[in-house]
């Protein structure tokens, strides 16, 4: 059995929760730079050429790519031949407290949903833990936006709602977020499952490389790309082409009498990195 | 692109339209949820405010903190409309712009028309960028809100667009040229599903 040290999944959290905050994915910028050449709005171009600039300096300044340096939410899979020492959610925890110190970083998180007093650390972190066969260890960070959250829905169609029924929700949802998601936006949308499940395939979605993969969704995610930028929205919703950037779709199985969709939307700043030990 | 001082008049307000490219200079005051909730509070219970709001543009902004040696952290704009319920108070007290992302509600629409104020725009999400802008900054009130506190920040040549006017122009509805997603689930008739 291999053993891996929770001061180890700590030092891994912490470092890419940072790097999440300073360095834009590389295949963010490619799809920012692809836009670049089919945007016919001029506004458009300017502010997707501003937001290219934004991550040179991050990137170089260390400065946060955006002051809402996001809910940090972690995926975790634990592959089922490693034991891991020492207590893991604290470990997380400590991770995203000391990245925050030192990388300068927002505290976003209050303690009460209520009450609202800020914890000044960012903790708790959401974390989805995960057990998976083999002997490594995934960690995924997600600096999370509020403002493309917020935008966030899940509904339960009718089966017989279809493909159809799930192009007009998502269509909806992106919509109604419009500036407030700072397009131009990842869309992770989950179909399947049940409704608390659907909403972590978005969320899985949105965490997703933007890259493309043949699978029987490519078609739909392509389909619903197509749609979305005909709205017309546009980088920071000045008027454009560019509303998405991609389009992710994670699905599952679900029960004979539902079809549940969620949509999570991120914004540009699709902040996520990740490591395998 | 229309270069602006702050504090601002009606006469500077009366020529600003929706889509106008505009570069700010002089004090924004940065607040958010928090301390809007505080300041309309103060306003209905006739107290005074922890700064004179006349004429004065507010930032709907929570800065990352400032790494040494430097300003101010990331500072880009949040969301408006979570600041409509208490927009109308701050305008009736004498606030003459608003700077933030989104679309506002038709109630802060119509009062930004009402007392003559305009409605500016900044790109979400270049907060590091926007940073470069900010000439000076400091919490002048509570503290204690952390990245909610109430700011006052020097700014040179802020970039922003003009979304609502007073001539009731909207640039984002303008922009906007929506297709309307047709209802096409009817099409197909699927009325043989067995949902139990």
């Amino acid at each position: 059995m291999r053993v891996i040290q929770t001061s180890q999944i700590k030092e891994e959290v912490k470092r890419l929760w940072m790097e999440a905050n300073f360095e834009l994915p590389e295949d963010v910028i490619g799809a920012l730079k692809d836009s670049l050449e089919k945007e016919d709005s001029q506004s458009g171009r300017e502010v997707i050429e501003k937001i290219l600039e934004n991550a040179e300096i991050a990137s170089k300044k260390k400065i946060p790519i955006c002051q809402d340096t996001g809910f940090p939410v972690i995926f975790i899979s634990i592959g089922q031949g490693v034991k891991i020492e020492g207590p893991i959610y604290k470990a997380i925890e400590e991770g995203i407290r000391e990245g925050t110190k030192e990388g300068y970083l927002r505290a976003s998180i209050v303690n009460d949903p209520i009450k609202r007093i800020n914890t000044g650390d960012n903790t708790p972190p959401v974390i989805h833990m995960e057990i998976v066969p083999g002997e490594s260890v995934k960690i995924v960070v997600m600096a999370k936006g509020a403002g493309s959250e917020n935008m966030s829905g899940v509904k339960m169609l009718k089966p017989g709602d279809a493909e159809n029924g799930i192009k007009e929700f998502v269509l909806e949802q992106v919509k109604n977020a419009g500036a407030n998601a700072c397009p131009p936006m990842v869309i992770g949308v989950g179909i399947g499952g049940t409704v608390e499940k659907a909403m972590l395939l978005a969320k899985k979605a949105c965490a997703r490389s933007l890259k493309k993969s043949s699978s029987f969704m490519a078609e739909l995610e392509k389909e619903l790309l197509e749609e979305i930028n005909s709205l017309g929205i546009g980088p920071a919703g000045f008027g454009g082409r560019t509303t998405a950037l991609a389009v992710n779709v994670e699905s599952f199985p679900c029960h004979i009498a539902t079809l549940p969709v969620a949509v999570n939307i991120n914004c540009h700043a699709c902040r996520r990195k990740e490591v395998i030990l | 692109m229309i270069k602006i001082n702050t504090p601002i008049d009606e006469k500077i307000i009366s020529q600003l339209h929706a889509g106008d490219r505009v570069l700010i200079n002089g004090i924004l005051f940065g607040a958010r949820d928090a301390a809007h909730k505080k300041l309309t509070k103060l306003i209905q219970r006739g107290e005074k405010l922890p700064f004179d709001i006349n004429g004065q543009i507010i930032y709907y902004v929570g800065p990352t903190p400032p790494r040494p040696g430097e300003v101010i952290g990331s500072a880009g704009p949040t969301t408006s409309y979570r600041m409509d319920p208490y927009t109308p108070a701050l305008l009736s007290a004498g606030l003459k712009g608003m700077l933030g992302k989104g679309a506002r509600s038709e109630e802060v629409v119509e009062a930004i028309a009402k007392y003559k104020a305009v409605y500016f725009g900044a790109i979400g999400g270049i907060g590091a960028l926007l940073s470069q802008k900010i000439i000076k900054a400091e919490v002048i009130a509570y503290k204690e809100l952390g990245p909610e506190a109430l700011w006052k920040f020097e700014v040179k040549d802020f970039p922003a667009i003009v979304i609502n006017d007073i001539y009731g122009r909207d640039w984002y509805k303008e922009k906007l040229r929506l297709i309307m997603v047709k209802s096409r689930i009817h099409e197909n008739s699927l009325t043989e599903e067995e949902n139990d």
